[in-house]
């Protein structure tokens, strides 16, 4: 039996075939080959997860469902996750990303949870790779338009440019919904006696083992790829929302299952395998595209828009009048039993029977070798103050505001319906979005990030760093953070080198959470980012949610005004490590980001805090890429108005305005406020910069450039 | 001021226009179905929200404007009631007749969401009594066929009518291309049929009613649809 065609390692053969006393049939084994994928069992990663903080005082359900859920308080909780749509994406641009967005959508759904906003990460390649204009221009268009269709505004996300992800480009989709928390939906409430329906669209040819696909490198002519690609239909997925929630109202539902990598398969067997019952399921009742479709398609196809539901026989007639209300196919097509069998029939032959148990845990995990690189210390130890400092700062300012990774991205979001929802208080382009919450006071923060420079310099500091400077945004915000979800984008784990990096970044990031109190509440992996031409760089992407107890606790960025002290807070020794500026200039990306710190995290993250509610700043900015230099740019160009910095400091000017790294933010003051300020931040480093006014931004010593030429790069880009 | 929405299968607008009509003039709104034949006895006003109505295959708006729930929907604007189409409420407008014209794919190809600024050019209508000639207000814009066309001669009819009621341009209120994101003809954001009652707009009025979602200019013009209909005799003989 030539298992491995079916992505079979011969050791899971083995297990499978010691389970069931026989060998298992063809459609059992490419069942097992899409479940026992890296996709969905996580089987080289599920010990490294173990190291993320999953508890908290405000997590109500982590990892394990379809979204993590927070607590919002007076009962209502926001289910939230991200989740990678990769390989699909270089494949074909428009649908891999459209069918992202969708994806992410059902997984909040599933929890009963209406979707309140969407948030993208896109990584593409080098910004004159003729590649990356094509993928670019698909990927975001493909986002917008399943977004603006279904109604659930993006507002917000992480776009940057490297020549990395020239063959590879990254998009991640983030969804936030709201829930009550006494009326969530969970995948693990089935008992036997009820009835599995399929609800949603027929199912097809599109998307078959896309989830296999998802868990290998891409293939040189990845147009073999195509049948592997899900077809999205944002009108489908509206009137599935609303079938889905008029369902949760109407309390009709025991159990719901986004249909998602693996289609039925993975849906219905992870509903047995959490709720600890048996199914019974006839393919022959499955609404079909194509007449002719083999038993082993209908279990994989990936077809979009459709919703498993457990449903109690009683309630059958009410289900299928609201799902012709909604006008969407809805089927019997199994039911639930005692037991830990898993089988399927197809015109009353059985197709294929495992036990439940086996499909869902049984894979047998792998650790791969693990390696630090050699070249890592000869990185870290390169001299980056044997740098000449810039010659010309006006012009080396103006290439760090230009540089694609940096300058705002209007040409994107532009696309996206940002407002649908009337919830957005602060949508794309701002540090952190906000949303506020119909009829109450409290509004919701958010940001996706991601900081792969510093992940491939040192993964465990970049890890940390990624979770951190999400945390510092919310902070200066005036949110305290609930929870975060994650997207683990990382090459091959073959290779020793490159499995030590997901390794130490995971540790890295666990640091940060545990240090800040941000558990992990959900999160997706996505592994083997390679093609012929190279292997991605580390890039853990972050999505952190945070609560601001009401509209005038929420500090703005960019809002200076005439006569403020602007105070930079937090430690003047930044690296240059990976920084946009090294980058920017071409040079080799080389040393080491600076080492984290959980102490002077959570202080300034509490001081972060406080100043917001104090009301202490009228202007907020966490550093992040860029460094002291782009946020005074950023602040700048968004007030209309300049500054006159003086920098006594006697490190070298480079590094404090363009290093990057540590809990460190830019901040403007009204004078009066300047004792209240101080006394928030007496204790930490705070240092007096200068005042804001004025027509141009100067700094003594450095850079000199008018807020209209400012604006002029900033805007343009 | 009793309002009814109609709720195609993809409005996503929908429940937006209810929330800013009602919490904006704290009024009772209904929504009615698509597959309804009639709308509730004593609507006021109409409104057909922005959305995707039927996914826009097709033709954005053409399928809704051949929905069970239009015929009433004529009936009332044939009576001379109010109604109002906002971005693909526009759209059905236009795709049933009830609006001249037709729009087209936005000049970039693309969709396009942000804040516009906007004049209003005719204040002789139930949407815009409340407003001064020539006043300019921000709503935002979210389209991706937001480009208004008509033939030059029908244009022309148009514009001596006093058919434009809002037209995109620049924060002073100033014309030039560059105000007109999606290369609509004469710039015109929004009309009104000869009769006065039916107003057809790509903006959204309906989010810029709240200071906390960027601005508020839009309450006027929900207060202006009260105001008029409070001067009830005004309401048959419009012109």
């Amino acid at each position: 039996m030539d298992f491995s065609k079916y992505g079979i390692r011969k050791e899971e053969f083995a297990v499978a075939e010691a389970a069931l006393g026989r060998e298992p049939n063809e459609c059992e084994l490419r069942i097992l080959g899409v479940m026992w994928s890296e996709h969905c069992s996580y089987k080289s990663t599920k010990h490294l997860l173990k190291h993320f903080p999953v508890r908290g005082p405000k997590v109500v359900l982590g990892p394990g469902e379809n979204a993590g859920i927070v607590d919002l308080g007076d009962g209502l909780g926001a289910a939230f996750k991200a989740e990678s749509h990769n390989h699909p994406s270089a494949v074909a641009p428009y649908q891999g990303a459209a069918t992202g967005v969708g994806g992410i959508i059902r997984d909040i759904l599933a929890l009963g949870a209406r979707p309140l906003a969407s948030m993208d990460g896109l990584f593409f390649g080098d910004i004159d790779n003729r590649r990356t204009g094509h993928l670019s221009a698909g990927i975001v268009k493909g986002v917008g338009d399943y977004g603006n269709a279904v109604g659930v505004p993006t507002v917000g996300g992480k776009t940057a440019y490297d020549s990395c992800y020239n063959e590879n480009p990254l998009l991640n989709a983030f969804c936030i919904g709201l829930v009550e928390l006494d009326k969530i939906v969970s995948s693990q409430t089935a008992r036997p006696g009820q009835l599995v329906v399929l609800l949603g669209s027929k199912t097809g040819r599109d998307g078959i083992a896309g989830a296999a696909f998802a868990s290998a490198e891409l293939s040189e002519d990845a147009k073999e790829s195509r049948p592997s690609i899900q077809i999205g239909d944002p009108f489908a997925e509206k009137m599935l929302i609303e079938a889905c929630l008029e369902l949760k109202e109407k309390n009709l539902i025991v159990s719901m299952q986004d249909m998602g990598a693996a289609g039925i398969t993975s849906s219905s067997s992870e509903v047995a395998a959490k709720s600890g019952v048996g199914m019974k399921l006839h393919f022959d009742r499955v609404p079909l595209r194509a007449a002719d479709m083999e038993p082993w398609e209908i279990a994989l196809s990936e077809s979009q828009e459709r919703m498993l539901l457990i449903i109690d026989p009683e309630h059958m007639e009410d289900v299928s009048s609201v799902a012709r209300k909604w006008e969407l196919d809805c089927a019997v097509i199994g039911e639930t039993e005692e037991g830990d069998d898993y089988s399927i029939f197809f015109h009353g032959e059985k197709v294929a029977s495992l036990p439940v148990s086996l499909i869902g845990d049984r894979c047998p995990p792998i650790h791969w070798p693990s390696e630090r690189p050699a070249d890592f210390e000869t990185r870290w130890n390169f001299d980056l103050d044997g740098l000449t400092a810039p010659g010309d700062w006006n012009t080396t300012l103006l290439s760090l505001l230009g540089n694609p990774s940096m300058s705002p991205k209007h040409w994107i979001f532009d696309q996206y319906d940002s407002m649908v929802q009337l919830n957005t208080v602060r949508g794309p382009g701002h540090p952190v979005s906000v949303l506020r919450i119909k009829g109450r006071d409290s509004l919701i923060a958010l940001v996706f990030d991601a900081d792969p420079w510093k992940c491939g310099l040192d993964p465990f500091r970049g890890g940390a760093e990624t979770v951190a400077r999400t945390v510092r945004a919310l902070s200066v915000a005036g949110a305290e953070p609930l929870g975060l979800t994650d997207c683990l984008n990382f090459p091959s784990p073959e290779v020793p080198g490159q499995y030590w990096a997901l390794e130490e970044c995971i540790k890295g990031m666990a640091a940060a959470c545990e240090a800040l109190g941000c558990p992990v509440v959900s999160g997706n992996v996505s592994l083997y980012n390679e093609t012929k031409s190279g292997a991605i760089l580390p890039t853990p992407v972050v999505g952190t949610v945070g609560l601001i107890p009401s509209p005038e606790d929420c500090l703005p960025s960019g809002a200076w005004e005439e006569g403020d002290v602007l105070f930079l807070v937090g430690p003047c020794n930044a690296s240059l490590a990976g920084s946009l500026y090294i980058r920017s200039l071409g040079l080799p990306e080389s040393g080491r980001p600076l080492e984290f710190s959980g102490e002077a995290e959570k202080d300034f993250s509490e001081r972060a805090v406080g100043t917001a509610r104090a009301k202490a700043a009228r202007s907020g900015r966490a550093l992040a890429g860029g460094g002291l230099a782009a946020a005074l740019a950023k602040d700048s160009a968004e007030s209309g108005l300049g500054a006159r910095i003086t920098l006594g400091i006697p490190t070298r000017k480079d590094v404090v305005l363009f290093g990057e790294g540590g809990a460190r933010a830019l901040y403007a003051v009204p004078m009066a406020r300047v004792p209240l300020f101080k006394v928030i931040w007496s204790g930490y480093p705070c240092l007096e910069l200068g005042r804001a006014g004025g027509d141009s931004l100067s700094v003594e010593g450095a850079f000199s450039l008018t807020v209209a030429r400012i604006q002029e790069i900033w805007r343009n880009n | 001021m009793r309002t009814s929405v109609v709720i195609f299968p993809g409005s996503n607008c929908d429940q937006d226009v209810i929330h800013s009509v009602r919490d904006t003039l704290g009024c009772e709104v209904n929504a009615v179905w698509h597959r309804e034949e009639r709308i509730p006895e004593g609507t006021d006003l109409v409104i057909l929200p922005g959305g995707f109505s039927y996914g826009d295959y097709l033709r954005s708006g053409a399928i809704a404007a051949r929905s069970p729930v239009m015929g009433a929907v004529r009936e009332h604007a044939e009576r001379g009631a109010l109604v109002l189409g906002i971005c693909n409420g526009f759209q059905i407008l236009t795709e049933s007749r009830l609006l001249p014209g037709v729009l087209l794919p936005n000049k970039t190809l693309s969709f396009i969401c942000r804040s516009c600024f906007l004049s209003v050019e005719n204040t002789e209508t139930p949407f815009t009594c409340l407003f001064e000639k020539g006043q300019v207000v921000q709503f935002p814009i979210a389209h991706g066929d937001g480009l208004f066309f008509l033939p030059a001669d029908e244009l022309e009819d148009l514009e001596n009518r006093g058919g434009t009621v809002f037209r995109y341009v620049s924060p002073r209120g100033d014309g030039g291309d560059e105000w007109n994101p999606n290369g609509s003809v004469n710039n015109i954001a929004g009309i009104v049929n000869p009769q006065g009652n039916v107003l057809g707009l790509m903006p959204h009025p309906e989010r810029a009613c709240e200071a906390i979602l960027g601005g508020e200019d839009g309450r006027l013009f929900w207060r202006s649809v009260a105001s008029f209909l409070e001067k009830g005799s005004r309401r048959h003989g419009l012109q």
